[in-house]
């Protein structure tokens, strides 16, 4: 169930690595700093690769919700 | 007060009270010391050009062999690194106009094939292209992974570096107008010289 509203959303389901991270990726550029990113995916290796991805770049993963397989990953842009 | 300015020594001054001196100011050194030096390694690693960088050279060209370079470099580059990726030997079929569209699975000499074959059998006329339509609709069709021209351009967009080897191009006669767009030429040297500024250098 989303917790926060976003300023842009990603449907990454049903991608496959690298997929979901080139998606995000490309998404944010549109984004200013401070704005919320909601991508949803279906590649349970999102669960670790988002996260790394955010700490790389140094955007902010603000919280993660899982519902019937679908995980959607709310991101700050630094 | 200046340091350079001896301070009066006190008449009372005894060998206890020296050595506690000492001791304080050894204690004060080292912690200032290990601080800047903390500080300095911490600025330093900031600067590192070598943090961002990604080096990658593909050498296969078969359609298996074909994704780890690209699947890396694509993530790599969306991970706001700099990356190139050197196509040297069978690997320049990747950048070839044609190329990536055309790339096979052998099934000899592959025993961890998911359908493993013997290779009496997968040297039989048919096999590899039997093995290649079986990884592309069965495996990656199926689960909807990214097609290797898909790949390439995603990598391309991401602004990743195609570097073809000139060798290989003269050895095999391929020419810069074979390639696909945006590929450019270089050597040995061209890879090691990007190479030595990267952490992270892979041979694929």
């Amino acid at each position: 169930m989303a917790t926060m509203t976003a300023d842009r959303v990603v449907d990454a389901r049903g991608q496959m690595c690298p997929m979901p991270i080139l998606s995000l990726a490309k998404a944010m550029r549109e984004l200013t700093s401070g704005q919320i990113i909601a991508i949803s995916a279906t590649d349970q290796g999102a669960k670790r690769d988002i996260p790394a991805w955010a700490e790389k770049t140094g955007n902010i993963l603000l919280e993660t919700v899982e519902e019937n397989g679908i995980l959607t990953f709310y991101l700050k842009k630094a | 007060m200046s340091i350079d300015t001896p301070l009066p020594i006190p008449p009372t001054l005894t060998p206890e009270i020296e050595a506690y001196i000492q001791a304080r100011v050894d204690a004060l050194t080292t912690a200032r010391l290990q601080q800047l030096v903390t500080d300095q390694v911490a600025e330093a690693m900031k600067r590192d050009p070598a943090k961002n960088k990604v080096a990658i050279i593909a050498s296969k060209g078969t359609l298996d062999m074909a994704y780890p370079p690209l699947i890396l470099a694509s993530a790599a580059a969306a991970m706001g690194e700099d990356v190139q990726i050197f196509f040297t030997f069978y690997g320049l079929e990747l950048v070839k106009r044609g190329g990536a569209q055309h790339l096979k699975v052998s099934p000899i000499a592959n025993p961890a094939m998911p359908v493993p074959m013997p290779n009496v059998i997968g040297m039989l006329p048919g096999m590899t292209p039997m093995a290649t339509w079986m990884m592309k609709s069965q495996f990656f069709g199926k689960h909807n992974v990214a097609t290797i021209e898909d790949l390439i351009k995603e990598c391309q967009d991401l602004g990743v570096k195609f570097i073809a080897c000139q060798m290989t191009m003269d050895v095999m006669g391929i020419k810069a107008d074979d390639l696909i767009e945006g590929v450019e030429v270089g050597g040995a040297a061209t890879f090691i010289n990007f190479a030595n500024e990267a952490h992270v250098t892979l041979f694929v």
